[in-house]
């Protein structure tokens, strides 16, 4: 009988959303992870399926139009030489690295004099202008675990998108002076399915005609007087969260800013003579109303449904406003629900190097920001760039056609762990290590807390991290330019 | 290396050397006695006015809370760009420069050590990642502790012991140097949207006072023996009529001294010393407050001298940024830290014309000249709260020049003409005591024993300035003085030229220095954390201290404790 050696290794942080779950404990065995503890459904398939057949192993460079394998060296030096070379490079991703890497990919676009942006630009980079307008009461999520008794998501879906986050750091975790509401939610699952039961045997044993009572009918749950914590989502459909709130709003899409703006009104004991805003009956946002004010800490989650709907950072700036409204009357804080494990870290980075978190243009040898003019999408649209270089993400999937036609027009540089869209249709692509799993770091959680990634098992042979590749590139482009130099003399 | 600076005037007011003309000998980076003159690199400094490196007790120039204040002020950051140089890295500057645009400014301006004074523990290791991109200098930074449940805890159980040990623990974790303390019992307060009014108000929950905080801290900070005191920013700062919780925080110290040292480091005194009872009567307390100092030693303060201009304010104090929310209706950020602390981020405009801001302007000058012992009040503005720390310059003129205070004095609110203690105050400071409020006071104060001084073994950090002593009468020629101070002739670091006639001409990272303090049961507070880590706490154990590869140039200083 042969003994398999395993080892368990604990407080792994999770490198898959914005919760950065460090709990994980994964079971190593011959190198490889078999067994992944507390990590929920994405992460679980981070870590077991990292090893996919699409993973290449030597970097590829195109040549006649085929893919061919060559050294990291010639890989490199292509790059440096592409990047070298460029007028107004874009060098754009950077949401699924680490800070490590990062912090070199800004040094490489002031040497090359290029346009750096991350993913924040299709995300929540709306949020971060709603920030600067308005400014932001936030919190770290411990303080939303300890304290609050009022949990508001707006436009997002924690349930399947940031799966732990209810359990972690909201309604269903036990804090120091809240409790978890997790019983209430069991109790209200129970309730509903006991009425469904009903409703069949009903409908059986009476041979009525008539549909039994819908379960789901809109009809907020009688939940003024409960006590503990309260759950309230707002969204345009009722999302796997929606079913276990307290109070489900639904907003007709598109008008968030409306019904923010109503709740602005109301908080502020103004009177609306209409009867239903963004679809949502006065009366019942008046009940909502109470709810935020009576609370004795609150807090707003927003996600895409609110940054990416008509109104965009307008409508972040409104909800901004709204919760600076409510800390008249009681104490409340908002976040974005940032998605990326280190979309946080990468406008982190680039805010302590450069002083802005995305869209930064270095053509002029200072940064420079300006969203709209200086983004890498509208730059591609303008079809200004003439090189990229992607990493750790794949515009190709979900950036606008006319921008990634012009980005497949320039030579084009692709870094990631994994073959996707973008490399497909890449110049030079070079595989990565995979960060926190073969590559120790540091990403930023979605309250800007920096916690480690860990390295728990061997990348394949020859693999160089995001960060070495970064490095060497750079190292080579200013070999290249001082080469020139000395040509010019 | 050798390095001979010749025949500087020289003010090391540690060594009690005042304008003496001597020559400084360096040789891998220490101030020795003598190098050869043949071998050693020479630099002619004749004429000139030759310090130690200058030193900053507080600044906020990294971590958690200054990069939100970037990220919220793209409208700062455009109006003071900084160019890539071969040499140099590009940046913004203004109110809350980006990181290496920092190290250098700082650099430019003779500095060679800064001590960022405020850090959410939480968030350490992103204080850490910033300091070790702010080139140039030497850094430390304060972890918030003031408000930790752990210290509200173990005080109100009276177990000072406990907390002593539980306090190194923090300063081991997270790489700090010396306990800060904000608004204490304020912020936890705050968690709910409360605060406290006096340093006898119960704080909601926990069953202490603010004068039971900072007293514990105080014989905690003894007990570890820490070179720095307690730092701290006083309650009720920022707000009318709090020189008398000032007041009474300073008499809850008195007892506190045993040997003479002081025990408490007041920072940004001038936000501590207002008088009046609303904004309408707002005034300066500066004579009060110094009255009381002049008779007491058992304290160090900071002034947080006011500039006229745009800034950012951001403090930990996250009750009083919200007050300035509720007075200006600015774009405010609030960062509320689990267990830990609070802050908050208001964009502030000083302006001449406004009574309150000219009135404070006015204050923070009366306190440093009316505070007789330069050894007890140093130069800062709480960067960036007061102003830019490039307003240092402009200072150091009001301070050596009344001349250049009462002009600017002239411009100010009539209300704040009126009240003012300034055309009464004829003090003007020498370069011996400026040397001290901008250097030497500061590293003694911090307990830093290789730096502040040019005496054998000191660190060769050393700053000259292009200012004739015998020729310029400093008080008469307050343009000359800024420009000297703005622009150093030379700053050298570690025996390395850094700054030549203001231009960088060399960059270094610079070290990083923390405390690893020593307790007897260490392990069982370690059990004891780890145990409770997950009730307080939402990231694990093992993920919260500040490991050794976060910090690039690391120089730990060995502490060993009486617990």
């Amino acid at each position: 009988m042969t003994v398999v050696k395993s080892e368990v290794v604990k407080s792994v942080t999770c490198p898959v959303c914005g919760c950065l779950c460090d709990d994980i404990e994964l079971t190593i065995e011959e190198g490889k992870v078999t067994e992944v503890r507390n990590g929920c459904a994405m992460c679980e398939s981070k870590f077991l399926n990292y090893i996919s057949e699409h993973r290449v192993k030597t970097p590829l460079i195109r040549k006649d139009g085929k893919m061919v394998p060559v050294s990291y060296k010639e890989a490199i030096h292509k790059s440096a030489e592409i990047l070298a070379n460029a007028n107004y490079p874009i060098l754009y991703g950077w949401s699924s690295t680490d800070c490590e890497a990062q912090r070199v990919g800004v040094e490489l676009a002031e040497e090359i004099g290029g346009v750096l942006d991350n993913t924040a630009v299709v995300c929540h980079g709306p949020s971060i202008l709603g920030v600067q307008e308005a400014g932001i009461p936030t919190s770290t999520l411990g303080q939303i675990r300890h304290r609050a008794d009022v949990i508001v998501y707006w436009g997002c879906d924690p349930w399947s998108a940031h799966p732990r986050h209810l359990e972690r750091y909201t309604a269903f975790t036990d804090g120091r002076f809240e409790d978890s509401e997790w019983m209430s939610y069991i109790n209200k699952v129970k309730a509903s399915v006991g009425k469904k039961k009903f409703a069949a045997v009903k409908k059986r044993s009476l041979k009525c005609e008539t549909e039994p009572e819908a379960i789901s009918d809109n009809k907020p749950p009688e939940t003024l007087n409960k006590e503990g914590r309260k759950l309230i989502v707002v969204d345009v459909r009722e999302s796997m969260t929606g079913k276990v709130a307290d109070y489900f709003v639904q907003v007709k899409p598109n008008k968030d800013f409306e019904i923010l703006q109503a709740i602005r009104a109301l908080v502020k004991d103004e009177d609306l003579d209409v009867e239903e805003v963004g679809g949502v009956p006065v009366e019942y946002l008046k009940e909502v109303v109470d709810t935020l004010i009576n609370c004795q800490f609150g807090v707003i989650f927003f996600g895409m449904g609110l940054t990416q709907s008509a109104g965009k950072f307008r409508n972040i700036e409104i909800a901004i406003s709204l919760v600076r409204d409510l800390n008249a009357r009681t104490k409340f804080v908002i976040m974005p629900m940032r998605g990326h494990f280190n979309v946080t870290g990468a406008n982190t980075v680039f805010t302590w190097q450069s002083g802005y978190p995305y869209a930064i243009d270095f053509s002029l040898g200072y940064p420079q920001y300006n969203p709209g003019e200086t983004s890498v999408v509208d730059i591609l649209l303008r079809k200004e760039s003439d090189a990229s270089l992607i990493i750790a993400s794949d515009p190709a999937s979900n950036f606008p056609k006319k921008a990634i036609e012009h980005m497949t027009k320039t030579p084009l540089i692709v870094i990631d762990p994994h073959m996707n869209v973008t490399s497909m249709v890449g110049d030079v692509v070079f595989p990565s290590t995979i960060v926190g799993l073969e590559k120790a770091g540091t990403a930023y959680r979605m309250d800007h807390v920096p916690l480690p990634l860990k390295k728990v098992v061997e990348p394949p042979e020859g693999l160089l991290s995001d960060e070495e590749i970064l490095t060497r590139i750079l190292e080579e482009v200013r070999v290249i330019k001082s080469q020139r130099m000395k040509g010019a003399n | 290396m050798e390095l001979l600076l010749k025949n500087g005037f020289v003010f090391d007011p540690i060594n009690e050397i005042n304008g003496e003309r001597m020559d400084i000998a360096i040789r891998n980076g220490k101030i020795v006695e003598s190098v050869s003159e043949s071998k050693a690199k020479k630099i002619d400094v004749t004429g000139l006015t030759v310090m130690p490196g200058g030193v900053d007790i507080h600044t906020h120039i990294a971590g958690g809370e200054v990069n939100t204040g970037r990220l919220l002020r793209p409208e700062d950051h455009v109006k003071d760009v900084v160019r890539k140089t071969a040499i140099t890295r590009s940046g913004v500057g203004y109110s809350i420069p980006s990181t290496f645009t920092t190290g250098y400014r700082y650099s430019r301006m003779g500095y060679t050590t800064v001590m960022n004074p405020s850090m959410a523990p939480l968030g350490a290791k992103h204080t850490h990642e910033e300091l070790n991109d702010i080139p140039m200098l030497d850094k430390a930074t304060f972890p918030l502790i003031g408000d930790w449940w752990f210290v509200l805890e173990n005080l109100r159980k009276g177990d000072l012991e406990g907390c002593a040990r539980h306090v190194a623990w923090m300063m081991n974790t997270t790489k700090g140097y010396a306990i800060k303390i904000v608004n204490p019992g304020g912020l936890e307060s705050w968690g709910f949207g409360r605060n406290v009014h006096s340093i006898d108000d119960q704080v909601p929950n926990f069953g202490i006072t603010p004068r039971e905080i900072v007293q514990g801290l105080a014989k905690v900070n003894k007990m570890l023996n820490l070179p720095h005191t307690i730092h701290l920013h006083t309650n009720n700062l920022g707000l009318p009529g709090n020189y008398a919780t000032t007041l009474d925080t300073m008499k809850a110290l008195e007892n506190m001294s045993t040997d003479g040292k002081p025990v408490c480091h007041i920072t940004h005194l001038q936000f501590s010393s207002f008088g009046g009872e609303d904004w309408g009567t707002m005034k300066s307390a500066a004579e009060e407050i110094s009255n009381y100092i002049n008779n007491h030693s058992h304290m160090t303060f900071d002034m947080g001298q006011v500039i006229f201009t745009d800034t950012t304010t951001m403090t930990a104090d996250g009750p009083f940024e919200f007050t300035l929310y509720q007075l200006s209706g600015h774009k405010w950020v609030n960062s509320d830290v689990e267990t830990e602390t609070s802050g908050g981020i208001i964009p502030f405009h000083y302006k001449k014309k406004n009574a309150v801001n000219a009135i404070q302007w006015s204050t923070a000058l009366e306190l440093a000249l009316l505070i007789k012992d330069p050894w007890k009040m140093f130069m800062t503005t709480d960067h960036p709260n007061g102003g830019p720390f490039m307003s240092y310059p402009k200072i150091i003129a009001w301070l050596t020049s009344r001349k250049a205070r009462m002009a600017l004095l002239k411009k100010c609110h009539k209300k704040a003409q009126k009240k003012s203690l300034l055309p009464t105050i004829k003090r003007e400071l020498s370069l011996y005591e400026l040397a001290i409020v901008t250097r030497a006071g500061q590293a003694k104060s911090l307990g830093l024993t290789s730096k502040g001084h040019l005496g054998l073994g000191a660190d060769a950090d050393v700053s000259v300035y292009n200012l004739n002593p015998e020729t310029t009468d400093i008080a008469q020629n307050p343009k000359i003085v800024r420009r000297a101070f703005a622009d150093a002739a030379y700053t050298i670091k570690d025996g390395n030229v850094l700054v030549q006639n203001g231009k960088i001409v060399q960059t270094v990272s610079g070290k990083t220095m923390w405390l690893d303090v020593n307790t007897t049961e260490q392990l069982e507070v370690d059990d004891d954390m780890k145990s409770r880590f997950k009730e307080y706490w939402t990231v694990e154990y093992d993920n919260y201290p500040v490991y050794d590869h976060y910090v690039k140039v690391s120089d730990p200083i060995i502490i060993k404790a009486d617990v």
